[in-house]
């Protein structure tokens, strides 16, 4: 109603209408909600938001379904990717994305990951990485830093007998089925820029038929990492990103 | 008529094919039939099996205890099917690899060298061929012109070419098969 | 015209699931039904009719490519062996919570763990009590020849969509793996999908699709089971199939589902030949169970004998059937045992005629 109040050439700032209106249950300050709008975003730029099927995870994002204005399918944890190769074998023409965090993806969704990138399934699959298990109350990710404290390692994360964090997005990079792999943030407007260039780029490949695109966003949680949002993201640029360090990992050749 | 067969030796020697062959061969001449074949650890290498039943009416169980003939191959399968054969019934042997003789008196017993002949043919490979040529001549329950349109259906086109060399290795199976024992 | 065919049951599976018209098929590779995804890769159903068949990485994979595919409103199917099927125990939740259609065949084989490849029914509970978590149901067809492979394929299509429910087919070693002459029924065109509640891509002016099994409030997660009863109440009306065998004047009733139950009647028409009145009845469903039939056979006859290749299973069921109106039994085989004729025969006369 209020955008009728508005003149066009006054228009500074519209939601896009890939997301619905439900208020989102994101944590103050998380980075699920930046990220779920640039995608929502591209969506909505590409014009595609009636050809687009995405699947959800289970994990914070569980009910992304609500909030992005696409068709969904919620999959069970960790099978994201599978749901996603049903789909697009069976609608070859549809964009096809997974959201998924990193229990979902690096730990109880490793094979379905991994086999779905090897056979360079034309999708994309968005990974957001915390380090920790958000939803289920700050348990230890697969991705959880040397270190770091966790209720599941309250002694912090001890690589001998926990295994060290797993560097998913390097390992996709290394399979021939992956088009496109790159990491990046959302913590800062340049990041959320260039996130949302490469989401982009993700989805415009998909209609090329080369494979699967696999963006990781490193984001923070400062509910289960117990901090401030301001402290939360000093605290991914300062021990975060050293380990899983921002930039395109395997890019298409250029012609 | 019903005839419940069990055909058995090593895997290669082309045991479940034979029970496939009869089993076309029946549907040919419009009889019921099953084939059951065993698919336990044998199927890489050692014994095989199969159970195949041609029947006039519908067939109700297809895995049997006892059988009205047994085609054994080797040593182990006389071995283990020779006591399955129904009283009155029929065991037809190669010669090939075997030990010993069948010690039942109670049943039809009929011997055939169809690997010696096979070599002599200069084409292993039609050995179950001439088996079954054996087979027939006992119990003449399908005729050999559905065995060869079975063979039609069972071999791809390419190997159309082989068939005349089949029907003259069922031939050859109906005139080497000897009678070793025979009730009344 | 008719076609006659020669088929392995497991081939059968395959033919019948191309030419049902279905969409797609995803599995992994076990003893003894591999050759259903050898078939497919084999007829290349992607140029016959433009069917899908991919090879998972895993059966919860594959079940879980079966439930996006279903969630677009395709027809999906996966085929699995005993260890196989219990993998895909959660996909099968999902899809029976998130009410989607698809096909899964168990071609049964002994357990528990590792087992064996030989044929058992040992998964009767796990089919027909719901292997999964959580109160549902799968509508549960048991074929006992390789024509009913095929017709129950075509069935277990058309069940699925009808209630928007998961089918499984219970087949076993035998069935899977023996040959039989078929009529095949003609090719099903595949078809567009056009639900409402599939994934199909938003439409202008609606709003979109999302397909899902959870509810955070309990409230609502009570509606959804209340749904789901409501439904299952409608299979058990509609749904129930079985056949009997010289019931009429039985006075002593064989049950048997499946390829035991072609072992049974053979045992049964042993036991006429001895002078017993003897009985089959073959449920055709394992779930919806056909209670009443057994119920009423249970007021004509003397006793019961449940023949089983597991450790009594469908037995429990058949009880509380007949709910204590006349004796039952169980005489069972297992572990990939195969009972004789013989067996059962002696079985019936010491457990339930002498008895």
């Amino acid at each position: 109603m209020s955008e009728n109040l508005i003149k066009p050439e006054n228009l500074v700032y519209k939601k896009t209408d890939a997301m619905t209106d439900r208020v989102l249950h994101y944590c103050p300050g998380c980075g699920h909600g930046t990220a779920h709008r640039i995608l929502a975003e591209v969506i909505d730029e590409m014009g595609i938001q009636n050809e687009t099927i995405g699947v959800a995870p289970v994990g914070c994002s569980v009910l992304a379904y609500y909030y992005f204005n696409v068709d969904m399918q919620e999959a069970a944890h960790g099978r994201a990717p599978a749901v996603a190769t049903g789909i697009k074998r069976v609608f070859p023409e549809k964009y096809v994305f997974t959201y998924q965090g990193d229990g979902d993806l690096a730990a109880i969704g490793t094979a379905e990951t991994l086999h779905a990138c090897n056979r360079g399934e034309n999708i994309l699959i968005v990974f957001i990485n915390n380090g920790i298990y958000g939803m289920t109350g700050g348990q230890m990710a697969p991705t959880t830093l040397a270190g770091m404290k966790s209720s599941t390692s309250p002694f912090g994360r001890d690589i001998k007998t926990m295994g060290s964090p797993l560097k998913m997005t390097e390992l996709v990079a290394q399979l021939p089925g992956t088009y496109f792999v790159t990491r990046q943030a959302v913590h800062k407007p340049g990041n959320v820029r260039k996130t949302k260039r490469a989401i982009k780029k993700a989805m415009e490949y998909q209609k090329l038929n080369k494979g699967t695109c696999f963006v990781e966003i490193v984001s923070n949680c400062p509910s289960n990492w117990k901090m401030t949002p301001v402290q939360s993201n000093k605290w991914m640029e300062e021990n975060m990103f050293p380990y899983y360090p921002l930039g395109d990992i395997k890019v298409p050749e250029e012609k | 008529m019903t005839e419940e067969i069990i055909i058995a030796g090593f895997g290669g020697q082309g045991v479940l094919s034979m029970g496939q062959i009869l089993c076309y061969s029946g549907v040919m001449q419009n009889k019921e039939v099953s084939w059951m074949p065993s698919y336990g650890p044998e199927m890489r290498g050692g014994t095989a099996n199969c159970t195949a039943i041609i029947s006039d009416e519908q067939i109700s169980s297809p895995v049997l205890n006892t059988f009205d003939t047994a085609i054994v191959l080797n040593q182990p399968s006389m071995d283990k099917f020779e006591d399955a054969v129904k009283p009155g019934g029929l065991l037809i042997y190669e010669k090939n690899g075997m030990t010993r003789k069948p010690k039942r008196t109670d049943i039809d017993i009929c011997a055939i060298g169809a690997y010696d002949e096979s070599v002599k043919m200069k084409n292993t490979k039609v050995f179950n061929m001439i088996v079954i040529g054996g087979f027939l001549k006992i119990r003449p329950i399908i005729d050999i012109e559905n065995v060869i349109k079975g063979l039609e259906k069972v071999l791809p086109e390419r190997y159309h070419n082989l068939i005349p060399l089949n029907e003259e290795a069922i031939r050859k199976g109906m005139e080497i098969i000897s009678v070793e024992h025979k009730l009344n | 015209m008719k076609e006659l065919r020669l088929m392995k049951g497991n081939e059968a599976l395959a033919e019948a699931a191309i030419r049902a018209g279905a969409d797609a098929y995803f599995g992994y590779p076990i003893t003894p039904q591999s050759e259903v995804i050898e078939y497919l890769m084999a007829n290349r159903p992607e140029d016959r009719t433009g069917m899908v068949v991919l090879q998972a990485e895993s059966e919860i994979a594959a079940i879980n490519m079966v439930y996006g595919a279903a969630g677009c409103g395709k027809k999906a199917i996966t085929t699995s062996s005993s260890p196989g099927i219990s993998l895909k125990q959660e996909g099968l939740s999902y899809i029976a919570g998130a009410e989607l259609p698809c096909v899964v065949a168990n071609v049964v084989r002994g357990g528990p763990g590792l087992g064996t490849i030989q044929p058992s029914q040992s998964d009767y509970f796990q089919s027909v009590k719901g292997g999964g978590h959580g109160d549902y149901k799968l509508i549960v067809l048991a074929p006992n020849s390789v024509q009913e492979i095929v017709d129950f394929t075509r069935l277990a299509f058309e069940l699925a969509f009808k209630y928007r429910n998961p089918v499984m087919i219970q087949s076993d070693g035998i069935i899977g793996q023996m040959m039989e002459k078929v009529e095949l029924f003609e090719q099903i065109p595949r078809v567009e999908p056009d639900y409402d509640w599939a994934t199909l891509g938003r439409k202008n002016g609606k709003p979109a699709t999302f397909i899902t099994s959870l509810q955070l409030q309990a409230e609502e997660q009570e509606k959804v089971n209340l749904r789901l009863q409501a439904k299952y109440r409608e299979v058990e009306k509609n749904e129930v199939r079985y056949e009997t065998y010289k019931c009429d004047d039985a006075e002593y009733l064989l049950t048997a589902f499946g390829s035991c139950a072609r072992i049974t009647r053979k045992a049964m028409e042993m036991a006429r030949d001895k002078g017993y009145k003897v009985g089959l009845l073959r449920p055709q469903t394992l779930y919806p169970f056909p209670v009443d039939a057994f119920n009423k056979l249970a007021e004509q006859v003397k006793g019961i004998l449940s023949v089983e290749m597991n450790a009594g299973q469908m037995i429990e069921d058949v009880k509380l059937a007949v709910n204590g109106k006349t004796k039952v039994e169980h005489f069972g085989r297992f572990g990939g045992m195969i009972p004789s004729p013989d067996e059962i025969l002696n079985a019936l006369e010491q457990k339930i005629i002498g008895g």
